[in-house]
């Protein structure tokens, strides 16, 4: 089974992966002079906030996918893919404030990407929940199709609402580099790759899970 | 080359999360036929005939219809169907003409009121057809089912239990109204429990076990006396015929 | 031509049915008014910081409300199987979509329009201060219900009935109820009609992207 060999490809991939990530984060990288340590957090951040919201765009994409082909596997991939994407998303959501208390005095700030980033949480989470009210695996799939579509369509939407309403977010990534050291932004990219190899690694292992649960049920039957 | 059937089934399984209701079902269904589906609580005949009405996506297997695909089937396809099912289809603050009016306006029925008042004399509810539908009976309902379901002169016919809940002068007009849609070559697929008016109605008997068709004959195999016993044993215990 | 016969078929029927029972319209008026009351109740009586929330106050009474509503309207046609039956038509089944988001729209508006002169007596306020509002409620109701039709259908359908249908709604809806409660906003407060032009084409372009978006995918998340 090639889904079983890539497990194990990337496992060790992972073994290597976050060292690595560890030491580019807290070692390679220079120390802010303003932050000092708690500015490390921000790597781990930001490739949270994009492994989250790819995440839901695979989601997204295997949800229309699914609609137009009726295969299961894409509905097997969303939902890993959500499944997956909650967890980096709840990571970004709960170092944010940790970032933005020593910094802005504040836990919580309303600022757009960390509220449309819990937005977005809220309706992953409801996808999830979704899924597990129905049983009739079809209805399951293309209901939660029609969630993962609208839900990620209106992302954009969301983000601007919210950035029309309010905004203090220190913009990093702006063409130009935004004022960031390069052995930081080397840094942040490294985590960047470091978490798109636990992403994936983490899908191969749902991923299974979910094909393993779908045999079972038909044996079962 | 022989005429495609009606409907087919191909190796169909239907599963509701860990149970599959229906096994690797594979049936003809020919035009003007009436197949009589027999069997006990559970057996996945509702599903069954949700399958075959195009009501429910089989998990796997294969659907067709005169040999197209239910996939590909147009819209308008559907306006061959007639459903009676374990629930009444009917909105309960309308009266029982209002709901007919409805239907047959979905189905871009001609003259809906006229249709609707001539089905309404067949299920004798005429009288009470201004009174809203939450006032009926049980079988009051049926028969607006009943009448719900043949608006607009369905080629195919499924019925869930049609008997269930009826009098004996309301069954005695469903038999016939029955025989009238055989007369006009229309093709039915009944469910029911009972015997006796399945197998007066049927041209061909099917039992229904566990999901999968265990007993399947022409009408005229089958020894109508002698069919109740066969009937217990094929479905496992006297239990079963509940 | 049969599409929009069987759209009008099926709110006439709501319609008439809305008329006997009046079930879903007194429901929606009672707890509105019921959240008009209960949040006057975050201010002093007669406090000039009213202004600032009353429109906030006026857009939560009528979401709260029309969730209300949406799960009303969506369990009578699952009672007695109806919706199936609605998909057992030989119609398209975006036509039985749109039918049930009209009729909602229908009652949602409806309802608004005896909700803003309670305002006035509560508040003293006129939540219509200038025509536009007219314009923005009209566009966000037809937001909040075109989603709230697509999943009142869904939650109806799951285990738990009417639970799923505010966890999936609220959270896609934000957009929509910021840009109705600034507007609003805008026009109580007296300032330039600029400031809410934003909100405006940003509401109105949700329901432009959503309505396309529900057009071309439902037929496929609902045949079975």
């Amino acid at each position: 089974m090639t889904l079983r060999k890539a497990e194990k490809v990337f496992d060790v991939l992972a073994l290597i992966a976050v060292p690595a990530g560890l030491w580019f984060a807290f070692m390679y990288a220079p120390m802010e002079v303003r932050m000092g340590a708690v500015q490390k957090i921000f790597y781990f951040h930001v490739a949270s906030a994009w492994i989250g919201f790819f995440a839901f765009f695979v989601t997204f994409l295997m949800s229309i996918m699914l609609l137009f082909t009726k295969n299961y596997l894409y509905d097997d991939i969303a939902e890993a893919s959500a499944g997956v994407g909650v967890i980096f998303c709840t990571i970004v959501i709960v170092t944010g404030p940790l970032w933005a208390r020593p910094t802005w005095g504040v836990y919580w700030t309303w600022d757009p990407r960390l509220t449309s980033t819990l937005i977005l949480w809220f309706v992953y989470i409801s996808y999830i929940m979704l899924r597990k009210f129905i049983d009739d695996p079809d209805r399951r799939a293309k209901f939660s199709a029609a969630l993962g579509i609208v839900g990620f369509i209106d992302v954009p939407i969301v983000f601007l609402s919210i950035r029309w309403w309010r905004t203090i977010h220190p913009n990093v990534v702006q063409p130009g580099g935004g004022g960031l050291h390069p052995g930081m932004r080397t840094a942040m990219f490294v985590c960047l790759g470091v978490f798109t190899v636990l992403y994936i690694c983490m899908m191969i292992k749902k991923l299974r899970l979910i094909r393993l649960e779908r045999r079972v049920r038909s044996l079962e039957g | 080359m022989e005429k495609a059937p009606l409907v087919a089934l191909r190796g169909v399984v239907k599963r509701y999360g860990h149970v599959a209701a229906v096994k690797d079902l594979s049936l003809d269904i020919p035009e003007g036929s009436f197949t009589a589906i027999f069997g006990p609580n559970g057996a996945g005949k509702s599903t069954l005939l949700k399958i075959l009405s195009n009501q429910t996506r089989p998990t796997s297997g294969e659907i067709l219809y005169s040999g197209v695909p239910a996939a590909k089937l147009e819209d308008s396809f559907r306006s061959k169907f007639g459903v009676i099912s374990h629930q009444p289809f009917v909105y309960d603050n309308l009266s029982a003409k209002e709901n007919l009016e409805f239907y047959a306006s979905l189905y871009g029925v001609k003259n809906a009121g006229a249709r609707a008042c001539e089905l309404l004399k067949k299920v004798d509810l005429y009288t009470r057809r201004d009174d809203p539908v939450r006032t009926f009976s049980r079988g009051m309902l049926q028969r607006v089912s009943i009448a719900r379901a043949l608006l607009h002169d369905p080629a195919i016919i499924f019925l869930d239990e049609p008997y269930t809940g009826l009098d004996s002068v309301a069954s005695a007009s469903l038999t016939n109204i029955l025989r009238e849609q055989l007369e006009g070559r229309k093709t039915i697929l009944m469910v029911t429990h009972d015997l006796k008016t399945g197998l007066e109605l049927a041209s061909r008997v099917v039992i229904m076990k566990k999901g999968r068709i265990i007993y399947f004959r022409e009408r005229g195999e089958v020894d109508a006396s002698a069919f109740e016993s066969v009937y217990l044993e094929q479905a496992g215990g006297p239990e079963a015929a509940g | 031509m049969n599409y929009l016969m069987a759209v009008f078929s099926i709110v006439k029927k709501d319609v008439l049915m809305e008329w006997r029972s009046k079930e879903a319209v007194n429901s929606m008026l009672v707890f509105a008014l019921l959240v008009t009351v209960v949040f006057s109740f975050i201010f002093e009586p007669g406090s000039e910081t009213k202004n600032e929330v009353v429109g906030g106050i006026f857009w939560i009474a009528v979401i709260f409300s029309g969730l209300l509503g949406l799960g009303k309207s969506m369990v009578s046609e699952v009672q007695g199987g109806n919706l199936e039956a609605l998909l057992l038509s030989p119609v398209d089944r975006s036509a039985v979509f749109f039918g049930k988001f009209l009729s909602n729209l229908l009652f949602m508006l409806f309802m608004e329009a005896v909700l803003v002169p309670l305002f006035t007596v509560f508040y003293d306020v006129n939540i219509v201060a200038r025509p536009k509002v007219i314009l923005v409620i009209f566009l966000a109701t037809y937001g909040f219900c075109l989603l709230g039709t697509l999943f009142s259908l869904i939650s109806v359908r799951t285990k738990t009935r009417e639970i799923m249908l505010p966890l999936m709604l609220l959270p896609v809806m934000v957009p929509v109820i910021l840009g109705a409660i600034l507007s609003t906003n805008v026009f109580i407060g007296g300032f330039p009609a600029e400031n809410a032009g934003n909100w405006i084409t940003l509401i109105a372009s949700f329901d432009v992207v959503f309505t396309a978006v529900i057009f071309a995918i439902f037929g496929l998340i609902i045949e079975e």
